[in-house]
């Protein structure tokens, strides 16, 4: 299955970003193959409003079952939720560290918004 | 003859040159304020509500039913207002702009449109003054749709002065477009310069003849002179920095009634702008 990362980074050792929606880059890491892709989401650090449903819709696009963010807005959660997508909270320092808390079950699946939207 | 008041900084003057133009205008005359997130127009004019009216925009509303999650609405909409992967669509109201495009596009007629409240319209009776202004719910993101609907009570062959947001964004465009003359308000000081070259680029790019009123000479430097100078921009009417001006305005109280002597510089400004042949072509 595909696991969505939020980062600034191109790798596993990269920063996992505190934001979902004004997120640099996506890395969907695919837990069957081993292997990973980085998505760019300039779109929607640039975007006035929006960017949190714009992101959400990069991701569902994606293939990602599970996403692990920083945290994640109110308007993005709507979006994830209904493409069916899970979504954990994490404040570990890199993507590999936050997947490890995944693999090990550390990770709570969020059943809201943790955050309000910037424009709140 | 509709004149707009608009700046680059806020704070620089514009409800002030506004409300005092509107009441040495003579007779009647229509003030709008477009300011829809804070109309503040309303803080020195006594008068009656004669109406109010409650604006709404069209948003999207599906029929689940009818829908079977092809996903066009989503890929035709520019604002992420309506979002679907082959489920049934979520809108997003706050995010729409009410263009239909949606609803057109849809193969199964499954969308029509709901109005969406955004705020309301008042007008107001002051004297000689009819007081047009639009208030933007608490929590409505979008001005320019509201700031349309004040426009819209513009009547025909009435003098009109339009009090701006401040900036250079999508409401003061809003406001801006279609109107004959634009006064810029701007201060002698660094911010105000820096905010003011952005509005003379705005009201360039959108073409309409403009002006300069400096509020507060005295304050600062003589470098948004300057600029005006080397722009060939007019600068109509300059507004000493004179503490009596600000403890009349902090009481809600007109200059043109509580210091008659700047009436004369209103009426004269009044007359430069009913003859904008004299100003700079864009």
């Amino acid at each position: 299955m595909k696991i969505a990362f939020t980062t600034s980074g191109d790798n596993l050792d990269a920063p996992l970003d505190s934001r979902f929606g004004r997120a640099p880059k996506f890395l969907i890491y695919d837990s069957d193959a081993n292997t990973f892709a980085v998505i760019d989401n300039q779109q929607s650090l640039n975007a006035a409003q929006g960017a949190g449903i714009q992101s959400a819709e990069t991701v569902a696009r994606s293939g990602a079952e599970s996403l692990v963010t920083g945290h994640c807005g109110p308007k993005a959660f709507r979006v994830l939720h209904a493409a069916g997508i899970k979504i954990f909270n994490s404040d570990a320092p890199t993507v590999a560290a936050a997947l490890e808390q995944y693999r090990a079950g550390l990770l709570a699946e969020a059943n809201s918004a943790d955050v309000e939207g910037h424009w709140a | 003859m509709i004149l707009a008041v608009a700046s680059g900084k806020g704070g620089t003057g514009k409800t002030t040159v506004a409300v005092n133009l509107a009441r040495v205008f003579g007779s009647g005359v229509q003030l709008l304020d477009c300011d829809v997130e804070e109309p503040n127009s309303h803080l020195f004019l006594e008068g009656e509500l004669l109406d109010e009216e409650i604006v709404s925009i069209p948003v999207p509303q599906v029929d689940e039913p009818l829908c079977d999650g092809c996903s066009e609405c989503g890929r035709f909409c520019q604002y992420h207002a309506i979002v679907s992967f082959g489920t049934v669509p979520l809108v997003f109201p706050a995010m729409c702009h009410g263009c239909g495009g949606c609803a057109k596009v849809c193969p199964r007629k499954a969308i029509h449109e709901v109005d969406w409240r955004i705020g309301v319209v008042e007008t107001v009776r002051a004297g000689e003054i009819t007081l047009i202004q639009g208030r933007l719910d608490v929590g409505m993101a979008m001005a320019p749709p509201l700031v349309r609907a004040v426009k819209a009570r513009l009547r025909n062959g009435v003098p009109a002065i339009l009090d701006a947001p401040p900036g250079t964004s999508c409401p003061v465009i809003t406001t801006l477009r279609g109107t004959d003359f634009v006064l810029l308000v701007t201060e002698p000081t660094p911010f105000g310069l820096h905010d003011l070259k952005l509005a003379v680029a705005m009201v360039r790019e959108i073409a309409i003849p403009f002006g300069v009123v400096v509020n507060r000479v005295g304050i600062g430097d003589g470098r948004a002179h300057a600029f005006c100078r080397e722009e060939n921009i007019p600068i109509l009417l300059e507004i000493p920095d004179d503490r009596r001006i600000a403890e009349v305005y902090s009481r809600g109280s007109l200059i043109v009634e509580a210091l008659p002597e700047y009436r004369g510089l209103f009426e004269s400004l009044i007359e430069k702008t009913m003859m904008p042949k004299n100003f700079e072509r864009v």
